[in-house]
């Protein structure tokens, strides 16, 4: 569950103020599959971060599964990621020089999980994102955008997330794979009812998600549920 | 992060960038070779010295006529100039306890001729026959000057080995004659070799009796120099004591300004051993400075690392891993390198060390605390060098530094 209440964030560049997010609230459910839409310098980058935990907010609280992490230093902050958090990223920062499985069971290691429990909870994640058994012991950069980014994605999920937080993770890819990621998220939503929160600036990624919010200049413009949603294949709810 | 995982990105590292590790390393690998050359070629003359000096004798005291000034060593002892030991001075030494044999001594120079016609300006030594225990000298052919021979004024001479080469070349010079400032002289042994030492070669060196020498060659009374050998080592402090008390007494003088001096085996050392060790200093400073040069070439690898692998580290972060988990990895990374680097530089200073002694003919010695001080070095470059950069990976913002390009 994600609560924000009346976020603002602040850039100094000497003696110029940069309003990148004006007192912002809402709140996001869990199992909800939420979009966060808006062009780019509307804020939803420096939101994604703060809700993401690599920042703080200048003014305002956000609680995470009911605890107020706005206010943490660096490393309370990296824990919070390492155990609440995963991260899918638009160039999906794989390690070019590791396998599959030891990009997808690396946030296990921060976490001091042991090797036999690592093995086993990477391949677990990486069959919940579809990743074909046969490349897992392939070099991540051996491996075409899309499969880099369900690798990506099964790295997100490794250790089993309150929330995962995708930045454009269809960016980079064609439409054809971008629509394979995008089946992967709902099949994760609808399927195991993680909490999914996605940024991006087209309105046809969005409409792939449950509801949207949309930002311009650091404030909300609209947060609605999202009728006209785009399903790619039906799943079914366990 | 499990010591295994570090050791797995470690060599992950490293192993991408093969050239440029081996080169950071080989910067390293100079260095510490070096250092322990120099080092071990330092300890090998001051132990070879320490050898030499301590084959002339063991426990040895030597009693000098003159003074011998503090600070400028024994070379300028004045020795022969002053005339104040003499033939009664042995009696006194010989009574003190712990003495086990007192060597008389009067040295002279004189052109010596062999009846072939060959001849040579050596140093001509009057000796007791003690001196063959004193002074440590062992007789190859033939034998040393006897009890008789000095009581009798015996006109027969020990020769060293240089001496006898260069007066009979090839030739056994056993039982020939040999002419002494044009005095007769029967050869009655040669010396085995004992290799010089310092400013004495004991090798180009005739034995006389002393009875002989002072009577005959010298025509004077006096000793150029009275050798003590102690019984025990532990024992020689109190004997020169006892021996400057003796001495002083005997001559009449004042303890605080006497016209004789004792130097003992131990004081000779220390001035030699005091050039050596600057020697050594000095080899290994200059060798240091390649090795710190090395550590340089590991900072400057290891922030090279860090900003190609900014986004790497943005990753790391983003996904959990804290401050100190990317420090540590760092510089296990840097570490790394420079243990590497000293394990092979210790191995290359030693095989440089016996290259050096086996071509060269210098005495060489690897210790065991020149390679432990080296490994111990190498580390600590590793964490001196690899520590800035290590803290500024550490402290990249996650979000700058996934953006990076």
């Amino acid at each position: 569950m994600i609560e924000i209440k009346n976020i603002t964030k602040i850039y100094k560049n000497g003696d110029i103020e940069t309003h990148a997010l004006k007192n912002i609230s809402f709140k996001i459910k869990d199992g909800e599959f939420v979009a966060i839409m808006g062009p780019s310098g509307s804020g939803k980058s420096t939101l994604m971060h703060i809700i993401g935990c690599l920042d703080t907010p200048t003014g305002g609280q956000y609680f995470l599964d009911n605890s107020d992490v706005s206010k943490l230093s660096d490393d309370e902050l990296a824990d919070i990621r390492m155990q609440k958090i995963g991260f899918v990223f638009q160039t999906f920062n794989l390690l070019p020089r590791a396998t599959v499985l030891r990009n997808v069971s690396l946030p296990l290691v921060y976490a001091g999980v042991k090797k036999e429990d690592r093995e086993k909870r990477a391949k677990k994640a990486l069959s919940e994102s579809a990743f074909p058994e046969q490349f897992w012991n392939h070099y991540s950069n051996q491996l075409s955008g899309g499969m880099m980014q369900r690798v990506a994605i099964a790295r997100a999920l490794v250790n089993n997330p309150s929330l995962v937080l995708a930045d454009e993770p269809t960016g980079n890819l064609d439409t054809k794979t971008g629509e394979i990621v995008l089946d992967t998220f709902q099949r994760l939503h609808i399927e195991q009812s993680r909490t999914i929160v996605l940024i991006t600036h087209e309105p046809y990624v969005a409409e792939h998600a449950q509801r949207i919010i949309n930002i311009r200049d650091g404030e909300i413009v609209s947060d609605n549920m999202n009728h006209h949603r785009r399903i790619i294949n039906k799943y079914h709810a366990r | 992060m499990i010591i295994s995982d570090i050791f797995q990105e470690t060599y992950t590292a490293l192993s991408a960038n093969k050239a440029r590790s081996g080169l950071t390393i080989l910067g390293i690998i100079i260095g510490i070779g070096s250092v322990i050359a120099m080092i071990s070629i330092g300890q090998g003359a001051s132990g070879q010295i320490q050898s030499s000096i301590e084959g002339l004798g063991s426990n040895l005291l030597t009693v000098l006529p003159g003074v011998v000034q503090p600070g400028r060593g024994i070379v300028s002892s004045g020795r022969g100039a002053a005339q104040t030991l003499e033939n009664k001075d042995i009696d006194i030494l010989k009574q003190i306890t712990g003495v086990a044999y007192v060597s008389p001594e009067l040295q002279r120079r004189f052109q010596i001729t062999s009846t072939g016609g060959n001849n040579t300006n050596s140093t001509i030594i009057g000796v007791w026959p003690e001196y063959q225990q004193v002074r440590n000298v062992s007789v190859e052919n033939g034998s040393f000057i006897a009890e008789n021979q000095l009581r009798s004024m015996g006109r027969v001479a020990v020769l060293g080995p240089t001496v006898a080469k260069d007066l009979f070349a090839d030739s056994d010079p056993f039982g020939k004659t040999i002419r002494i400032n044009k005095i007769n002289f029967k050869v009655i042994g040669v010396l085995a070799s004992k290799g010089s030492a310092g400013f004495f070669n004991p090798d180009d060196t005739v034995f006389v009796p002393l009875t002989t020498m002072q009577k005959i060659l010298a025509g004077a009374d006096f000793l150029s120099t009275i050798a003590i050998s102690v019984e025990d080592k532990n024992l020689m402090p109190q004997v020169q004591e006892e021996a400057i008390a003796a001495l002083a007494a005997r001559h009449r003088v004042d303890l605080q300004n006497p016209d004789f001096s004792i130097v003992s085996q131990a004081d000779i050392i220390g001035t030699l051993t005091q050039v050596t060790d600057t020697f050594t200093i000095f080899l290994a400073a200059v060798a240091g400075i390649s090795l710190l040069v090395g550590g340089i070439g590991i900072m400057n690898m290891m922030l090279t690392t860090v900003t190609e692998r900014t986004r790497e580290i943005g990753l790391r972060k983003a996904i959990g891993a804290k401050k100190k988990d990317i420090s540590f990895q760092f510089l296990i990374e840097a570490v790394t390198l420079t243990f590497l680097g000293g394990a092979a530089g210790v191995l290359l200073g030693w095989v440089i060390s016996v290259a050096v002694s086996s071509f060269a003919g210098i005495a060489t010695q690897v210790s065991w605390t020149a390679i432990a001080l080296a490994f111990g070095v190498s580390a600590a470059i590793g964490i001196i060098f690899g520590y800035y950069p290590a803290r500024r990976a550490a402290s990249l913002n996650p979000i700058e530094a996934l953006r990076y390009e």
